[in-house]
């Protein structure tokens, strides 16, 4: 009786656990699940925007490894997030060490910095196109002030895919550097103090202290600027358009271009498709890392 | 030599003062607690010879050699913080190494103060252990491995009891006296729970909005209460404290109580008691309940708390003035009993307008 009982309040919970979910499950479901499952579908065939044509089977992947530009943008878009994610960790952390202060300016400097991140990427390439402008930009000008030969940063091979990431790190700073002013604030002051009277160096009680502290907020701020940057679109599409020769195409504008403008449906579904395999690896890979290293 | 020397020490925030002018010596090896309500200043007065903050006007000395300008580290003090703030990441034991690391001891001899300082505690079971792991009472016997093995000249403990249940309070309290016994090293000890103040101290600082109102042993702060605020703030239950109007009864001091009674007390008379009215302070165990028509002052008894070794009676006056008051610990007085209370005299104070207090015999 008493048994029987238990096992319909334990059904009753579950399902009443169930209903809470329910919506989150529903969207997520809807908007994820779905579209995830109709893009690998569509990788599978052939067609275009009035409909699929035909069954290929795994023959756009196939094309995919074949063609010289993919395996160049799948480059591009490694070599863009080598560039940036390091960047981001470490330039966000030295931002939010130095501006972990209750002084008035520490306050004008963190909304500055975070400023540039509330804005659309149209206005942030329209800004860094005028400062790399080859004769009149910011950058030609300091590099004349300085007696150097100006440089063409976004018509150069070696030199545009840096320059998309600085204008990406100018962008996306402030979002790390909240990141990581918000873990140093949840450091207990009475660990500083005590490092203080053990007779720590500054140094040593960033290595010791800090760092250990908001090792969470480091392995958060290195997965979301993978996801991030893997997906490198708008900033490569409007200043190089992709140049010059392919040189700073990414994955996003590949697709983009095979599914838009060239009506390749299924050839740039199965791009996505390794795409989102690329960032899952990578971020499972550095979770995977962390969380062992936490552990030893 | 003085261990602690503070001269003139005062710190403020701002505009805020929070210390103000303090003096105060610390002879080598002693235990002295500061001791006061939140927000007294004790805890900055502790953090100020610690270091974690600096001072705005006077000196600190420690064993002789002035100490305020030096940082924390440099200092030679080991502090037990109420919260422990242990550093969560590292083991116990590296908790314990990290300052000996810090200031060059070799490893041989980290070692070794680990291995005495573990026996001492008893925590060798956990030393691999990360401070999570721990329950409140291990992580407080770490908290004072970790000061214990720095070998320094001055202890300071910032509350490092309050976060402990009863029992592990007074466990740790013994633990700690224990300890001073064996180490004979100054230590600072700001607490304000009066029970660890008089049991730990060699000497009290009682401390009141900012500057020190008493320094004395715990017995002198209990007896002879320099101040009406040190007289309510030492003692549980707490002391009577009565406005009386007090008069020059041969040269002793007699005080009229509001419901008429005079009583007589051993105080030598000063003019200060007749000014402004006084204020007598009675301690409960100095006012007994006797029988209906015994004693100096009839009383009805309002409640009653029965504590087994004694029962702690708050009985009105005629006038209505409640005092606290004790019988023995088989008192049979039920609330709304008639009773006398017997009041000893000689164990009376008194206190003039600006609280400055009074005392049977010779000061």
């Amino acid at each position: 009786m008493l048994a029987s009982q238990q096992g319909r309040r334990s059904t009753w919970d579950r399902w009443s656990g169930m209903l809470f979910v329910a919506p989150y499950l529903l969207l997520f479901v809807l908007m994820l699940v779905v579209p995830l499952v109709i893009g690998f579908r569509l990788s599978l065939t052939r067609g275009d925007l009035f409909g699929i044509r035909e069954e290929v089977g795994f023959a756009n992947y196939g094309r995919l490894f074949a063609d010289p530009v993919f395996i160049q943008v799948i480059w591009n878009t490694l070599y863009f997030v080598v560039l940036t994610v390091p960047a981001f960790a470490v330039l966000g952390l030295l931002l939010a060490l130095a501006l972990n202060q209750q002084s008035r300016w520490a306050a004008v400097l963190r909304a500055i910095f975070f400023a540039s991140t509330v804005l659309s990427v149209t206005v942030v390439t329209l800004i860094w196109r005028l400062v790399l402008l080859p004769e009149q930009g910011l950058a030609a000008v300091l590099a004349n002030a300085i007696g150097a030969e100006p440089v063409a940063f976004l018509s150069s091979q070696a030199t545009a895919m840096p320059a998309i990431a600085v204008t990406t790190i100018w962008w996306g700073i402030g979002l790390p550097m909240v990141l990581f002013l918000a873990a140093l604030q949840q450091v207990p002051r009475d660990l500083y103090e005590a490092a203080a009277l053990d007779g720590a160096s500054r140094w040593r009680t960033l290595r010791s202290i800090t760092l250990p502290s908001i090792k969470r907020t480091m392995v958060l701020v290195i997965i979301v600027e993978i996801i991030l940057q893997f997906q490198l679109f708008g900033q490569a599409q409007l200043l190089t358009n992709g140049g010059p020769n392919n040189s700073t195409r990414p994955i996003v504008l590949f697709i983009y271009e095979a599914g838009w403008k060239q009506w390749q449906l299924g050839y740039a579904a199965a791009a996505a498709q390794i795409l989102f395999a690329m960032i899952a690896i990578a971020a499972m890979a550095q979770y995977y890392v962390s969380s062992r290293r936490d552990a030893a | 030599m003085a261990g602690v020397e503070l001269s003139g020490v005062s710190k403020r925030f701002g505009d805020v003062s929070v210390i103000d002018n303090v003096s105060l010596e610390i002879a080598q090896g002693e235990f002295v607690v500061f001791l006061g309500p939140s927000g007294c200043g004790k805890s900055t007065l502790l953090r100020l010879v610690a270091g974690l903050e600096q001072l705005d006007e006077g000196a600190i000395l420690i064993d002789g050699n002035r100490v305020d300008n030096l940082p924390p580290g440099k200092r030679d003090v080991a502090m037990v913080f109420q919260h422990y703030a242990l550093y969560p990441h590292m083991t116990v034991r590296d908790n314990l190494a990290f300052g000996l690391r810090n200031t060059g001891v070799s490893e041989d001899e980290i070692g070794g103060r680990i291995a005495t300082a573990v026996e001492k505690l008893e925590i060798g079971d956990f030393l691999q252990r990360r401070p999570g792991q721990l329950s409140g009472g291990q992580k407080q016997r770490v908290a004072i491995a970790r000061a214990i093995v720095k070998q320094p000249k001055l202890f300071l403990f910032d509350e490092p009891l309050s976060n402990l249940d009863a029992a592990l309070r007074a466990r740790t309290r013994i633990e700690l006296a224990q300890l001073h016994q064996q180490l004979r090293t100054t230590m600072i000890f700001v607490t304000h729970d009066q029970v660890e103040a008089m049991t730990l101290a060699d000497r009290i600082v009682v401390i009141n909005e900012r500057r020190i109102e008493q320094i004395g042993t715990p017995m002198e702060v209990y007896r002879r209460p320099a101040t009406s605020f040190v007289a309510s703030f030492v003692g549980t239950p707490k002391i009577n404290l009565v406005p009386v109007t007090a008069a020059n009864a041969g040269g002793l001091a007699a005080a009229r109580m509001p419901d008429g009674t005079l009583l007589e007390t051993t105080i030598p008379w000063d003019e200060a008691l007749a000014r402004d009215g006084a204020t007598l302070g009675l301690r409960p165990e100095n006012v007994r309940i006797t029988g209906a028509t015994q004693g100096q002052a009839p009383a009805t008894a309002r409640v009653v708390e029965r504590l087994g070794e004694r029962t702690i009676v708050y009985a009105a006056l005629a006038d209505g003035t409640l005092l606290t008051t004790e019988d023995r610990g088989d008192s049979t007085v039920q609330p709304g009993d008639e009773v006398g209370l017997a009041i000893d005299g000689n164990a009376a104070h008194l206190f003039a307008a600006d609280g400055t207090g009074h005392h049977a015999g010779a000061a």
